[in-house]
């Protein structure tokens, strides 16, 4: 997850923060650089107030306005009486910022970040897939899937309350080169089911004799 | 890049993984470890991530230090024990030489060429194994049980259940699943039960097994060991494989006309498994140790036989309720759970094939009164004797393994030799 950090020479704690809390900080020099977005996009932007007040809340403004980018302030205590009715930022902090309030508070920014678009989330009852980013969760917790473990599932979610024979699983999911057989079919579903949890397991019922089904 | 890459990438981006461990074994089935950050992914897919392979045991040879281990995307999976923010996962590595050639060495090669042979005759071989291990209350010399429990014990005597449980929770999040667990037949004793899978994905999920037993172990302070005979006066530790073959979705195992459900493969692969049994034993149990547990009296195999139910046959068939032609499978009981399961699955494998190739005839069951069978061999030094000897064993392995564990083991052999032991001061030292 890539944030964006302004001015491009921040202060080493910054970053440390920044990396502990599983971003990449990519520090930009103009607002232009955020036209070269990382793979996956920017996550939020962070711009660090120490001097130029007014410079820095301007790239802010322009960050949200231009790039509909969340903005995160770092500022000095000094500085909080002259934010009081500014806008073009989405939140703020003070400097020193406190490692897991920045981990908390990006997290939060992010979740409220542009929604993905509807395309690209598969969803069954509370489980839910990012085709964009290969993610899903359960409500919000991430499960941690293999790929093919992930595929099988997107197929499954693809097509809910559809009974799927093996050897029609192994060729839409595995592709008919694959040799395994449809064994393959089986162990993979046996996984799936052990890591979508005791509960959520009967999700994919077995059809006797024929094969499988979601829902 | 493929997709399959761009996953991993993509899944270590989102779930802000920090370390994504490459993972093999070593000759003898430690498994081996090294981290890479995320910025160095794409590299690794695309060339390998070189390491000095002369310090790892079976890997050594002149001019050959340099190696490169080639991580296998479809392996990737975030590891469960480290809570909090700092992800780590793991991926399985091939083992390649600089000039890309897959390296003799690597275990996990080998297996994959012996898979490829089963493929070339139609097959795909499934491995389904009974992992037993004790818990122990640290790693000291003298083993201090945890409880006085017995087969399928329940609370209390079974006080080891959390840790089954946690262990077990462990496993089905690294998407390894679990059909059963209980207490076993030794004090402080525990089996857990993999679902079967195709024999690569097994390998790779019986080493994630013995890791994440350990760690869970370690997590609650205490140990978990895989040594075959760690008590004398009690039953050691097997490493019961339940093995099959299909053919295209059939199991070739089967045949509802036959005897015991057997079809005439199955009944060859037991032939082969037989034939050669007393050759494959030093990579099933590689161990001095490994010999203590193979003795009469304590449900340990001792005989190149097989049998319904004769625990001291080294191959048991065993009872499928109903019909079930996808559980009909042959049960090979000689293997202990600190064996290297790629090397082990391999010659298995090969002394199976070479009975449906060579169309082995089947002998009568013991209790058919049937010829006397062979005796598994009685210590490593018999066993390495008899796998010298095998050009089936050094085929499987190919040469480099072959040759590099008959030294390796006839050194170990040697120290033990050389070794005074308890048995003998107690003994001796008072009345000599």
């Amino acid at each position: 997850m890539f944030v964006a950090v302004y001015p491009s020479s921040p202060t080493q704690s910054l970053v440390a923060a920044l990396v502990a809390a599983g971003y990449q900080p990519v520090p930009i020099d103009a607002v232009g650089d955020l036209d070269r977005a990382p793979e996956g996009g920017w996550s939020a932007a962070l711009v660090e107030v120490r001097e130029d007040f007014g410079g820095c809340l301007s790239v802010a403004g322009k960050i949200t306005d231009e790039h509909a980018i969340a903005v995160l302030l770092v500022v000095d205590r000094t500085m909080t009486p002259d934010l009081a009715g500014m806008s073009g930022f989405t939140d703020f902090m003070l400097s020193p910022v406190d490692r897991v309030e920045l981990r908390i508070r990006l997290a939060r920014m992010h979740s409220s970040t542009p929604p993905v678009a509807d395309h690209e989330l598969l969803a069954f009852r509370d489980l839910q897939l990012n085709t964009a980013t290969y993610q899903a969760t359960i409500g919000s917790r991430p499960i941690d899937l293999t790929f093919m473990e992930y595929e099988l599932l997107r197929f499954l979610v693809e097509n809910p309350g559809r009974v799927w024979r093996r050897e029609q699983i192994l060729a839409r999911v595995w592709g008919y080169d694959y040799f395994g057989g449809s064994r393959t079919v089986d162990v993979h579903i046996r996984r799936l089911r052990a890591k979508l949890g005791e509960e959520r397991s009967s999700w994919i019922s077995t059809v006797r004799s024929v094969g499988y089904r979601l829902g | 890049m493929e997709r399959r890459q761009e996953y991993v990438l993509r899944t270590v981006q989102e779930r802000g993984v920090r370390f994504i461990r490459l993972w093999f074994t070593d000759v003898l089935g430690f498994l081996k470890s090294f981290a890479i950050t995320p910025a160095e992914l794409e590299t690794a897919f695309a060339n390998g991530m070189r390491f000095d392979g002369s310090a790892i045991d079976g890997f050594s040879r002149d001019q050959e230090s340099d190696m490169l281990a080639r991580p296998d995307p479809t392996t990737f999976q975030i590891l469960p024990w480290r809570s909090g923010d700092a992800g780590v996962a793991r991926m399985f590595c091939d083992i390649v030489m600089p000039d890309g050639s897959p390296f003799q060495g690597d275990p996990r090669w080998v297996l994959q060429r012996n898979l490829e042979r089963a493929r070339n005759l139609g097959f795909s071989f499934y491995v389904g194994p009974e992992v037993e291990y004790f818990y122990f209350a640290d790693t000291g010399p003298e083993p201090e049980i945890l409880d006085q429990g017995g087969y399928f014990d329940l609370t209390p005597l079974d006080v080891a259940q959390e840790y089954r449980r946690n262990t077990i929770v462990a496993l089905e999040h690294l998407g390894i699943p679990v059909e059963s667990s209980h207490h076993e037949v030794s004090p402080s004793q525990h089996e857990i039960d993999l679902r079967h899978a195709d024999a690569l994905a097994m390998a790779d999920n019986l080493v994630t097994t013995r890791l994440a037993i350990k760690k869970v172990a370690m997590e609650q302070g205490i140990y978990a060991t895989f040594m075959p005979k760690p008590l004398q006066a009690h039953d050691g530790s097997g490493l019961h494989l339940h093995l099959s073959l299909f053919r295209d979705d059939k199991n070739a195992f089967h045949d509802a006309a036959a005897d015991h459900r057997l079809s005439q493969e199955a009944r060859q692969f037991v032939a082969g498994l037989l034939r050669h049994g007393r050759e494959i034993t030093a990579v099933t149990n590689q161990w001095v140790n490994s010999y203590k547990r193979l003795v009469t009296g304590f449900d340990a195999p001792v005989l190149a036989s097989w049998d319904r139910t004769d625990q001291e046959a080294v191959v048991r068939v065993p009872i499928t309720a109903g019909n079930r032609p996808e559980a009909t499978r042959v049960e090979y009981r000689a293997p202990d759970p600190a064996c290297n399961p790629y090397l082990t699955f391999s010659v298995i494998l090969a002394a199976g094939l070479a009975g449906i190739e060579n169309e082995y005839e089947l002998p009568e069951t013991p209790s058919e009164a049937g010829p006397k069978a062979d005796r598994l061999p009685s210590t490593l030094s018999e066993a390495l004797d008899s796998m010298a000897s095998s050009t089936l064993v050094k085929e499987a392995l190919g040469e480099h393994v072959f040759e590099w564990f008959i030294r390796n083991k006839r050194q170990e052999w040697r120290r033990y030799e050389h070794h005074v032991s308890r048995f003998e001061l107690e003994r001796y030292l008072p009345v000599l």
